[in-house]
């Protein structure tokens, strides 16, 4: 069965196509999730949650708003922020740390989050710090290509770019 | 249509894309593009893989069990179902309480919306009234106008024009003189605007020997917007003057102060 017809019968509340969704993504929504969380346990009971939250939303998925994978990774990274934000009584996405990624990158830090630090600095192998940054912030943290512009101080056709860049470094690397 | 489907991919909105950073009408205007070239789409799949390879990577080891966990919780939707409580907590008068709440706020919310509506409704009728007032307003203008056409249209009238004199060559002014109901109309549109304290006074002048009568004075000339003036004029008049006078106009004209004078025709 390809994507769109999973996603059709997991819209029709069909649990075995949710199974395979879930099969297929779970890592990766985990692994969002821990970046920001970096805490192993408290990343797995987010991410079950997520995935309870993804059955109960599926009618809300709309294919004209983007992709499946978008969808849920923005479903993940609003309840791994929210985490945080109860935690450090920050208000704003904008207080959040925005180089988790950078420092995962750098220190391999966080023996709490458990992740593969050596696949990570492989992927990430001879990217800038600025693109490492706009990783974090446009795919992790949920920045708008105009938030992104705004707090990186650089217009909206640099951070277009550079994304470009950044990710084609990335898929490089994994060749 | 033609678009360069290569300049496209390389702008970055594809990434942006994947990353759902894009305002709505872009993510269409991509979602549009995936479906019309395969290269787009396939190009969007690529992207994705990068970023799921990424989030991968920053996984946590994951449980085997993984989705046991999740089934059971969507599985585990309780049906409502009432239960006689043990402390047989009085939930007929919990309810009525929560009733009578509702329907306070209820009648509460439908006063202040009929409030509301009620002040609508008056000020929607002032609005009305006013509107009334500004045609009726133009009605009595158009009347009147109607009024002052027939007037110096009548067959009777006699059309004389006051030319500028020495003090003021520019000026002029008309008199429709109706004989038959002895009444002067003039036109002072050619008059320059009376300085403070003064007011222009209309003679009617009998020429020889000249004797000059007052018929009357162009009062609150600024504020008259037609510059129209009607007057009483039972002299057997044989020229009309208008001077600048003092205010409340003099016995005998101030022939220096002689703006406009003009003949009565033949």
């Amino acid at each position: 069965m390809d994507l769109d017809n999973l996603i059709q019968q997991f819209q029709k509340k069909d649990k075995v196509a949710f199974e395979t969704l879930y099969n297929m993504y779970a890592e990766n929504i985990c692994g969002a999730i821990n970046v920001i969380v970096k805490d192993a346990e408290r990343s797995q009971e987010i991410c079950q949650d997520v995935f309870v939250k993804i059955w109960e939303k599926s009618n809300q998925y709309d294919a004209s708003k983007g992709r499946f994978f978008t969808w849920i990774l923005n479903i993940a990274r609003n309840a791994a922020i929210d985490e945080v934000r109860s935690k450090t009584h920050k208000n704003q996405k904008k207080n959040l740390p925005v180089d988790s990624l950078v420092g995962i990158f750098e220190n391999g830090e966080d023996l709490n989050s458990k992740m593969d630090t050596i696949g990570l600095q492989s992927l990430l192998k001879g990217l800038k710090e600025k693109c490492i940054l706009l990783i974090d912030m446009l795919y992790f943290k949920g920045y708008t290509q105009k938030e992104a512009a705004k707090e990186l101080n650089t217009p909206v056709g640099t951070i277009k770019t550079r994304i470009r860049s950044c990710i084609s470094n990335i898929r490089k690397n994994m060749a | 249509m033609s678009m360069d489907v290569k300049e496209y991919i390389a702008s970055g909105k594809l990434e942006l894309y994947v990353a759902g950073a894009l305002s709505p009408e872009e993510n269409l205007e991509v979602q549009h593009y995936a479906i019309q070239y395969p290269e787009i789409r396939k190009e969007i799949e690529e992207i994705e893989k990068a970023i799921l390879e990424l989030t991968k990577a920053a996984s946590p080891k994951m449980p085997e069990n993984g989705f046991a966990k999740v089934k059971a919780e969507i599985d585990d939707v309780i049906p409502f179902t009432p239960q006689a409580s043990s402390k047989g907590t009085p939930w007929g008068s919990y309810l009525g309480w929560a009733a009578s709440v509702l329907l306070a706020i209820g009648l509460f919310w439908m006063y202040t919306e009929n409030s509301k509506l009620k002040s609508e409704i008056e000020l929607t009728n002032q609005e009305k009234q006013s509107l009334e007032d500004i045609l009726s307003d133009t009605q009595e203008e158009i009347t009147s106008k109607e009024t002052l056409l027939q007037e110096i249209r009548d067959r009777n009238v006699a059309v004389v024009a006051l030319g500028g004199q020495t003090v003021s060559p520019e000026s002029y002014a008309k008199a429709y003189w109706n004989k038959e109901e002895n009444k002067v109309i003039i036109d002072a549109q050619g008059l320059p605007e009376p300085p403070d304290g003064f007011t222009y006074q209309v003679w009617s002048l009998r020429l020889d020997p000249l004797t000059p009568t007052s018929i009357g004075l162009l009062d609150d000339f600024a504020s008259q917007d037609t510059k129209l003036f009607t007057l009483e004029n039972a002299n057997e008049s044989e020229a009309f003057g208008i001077t600048l006078e003092p205010e409340g106009g003099s016995e005998t004209p101030t022939l220096e102060q002689l703006y406009t004078l003009g003949a009565v025709g033949s």
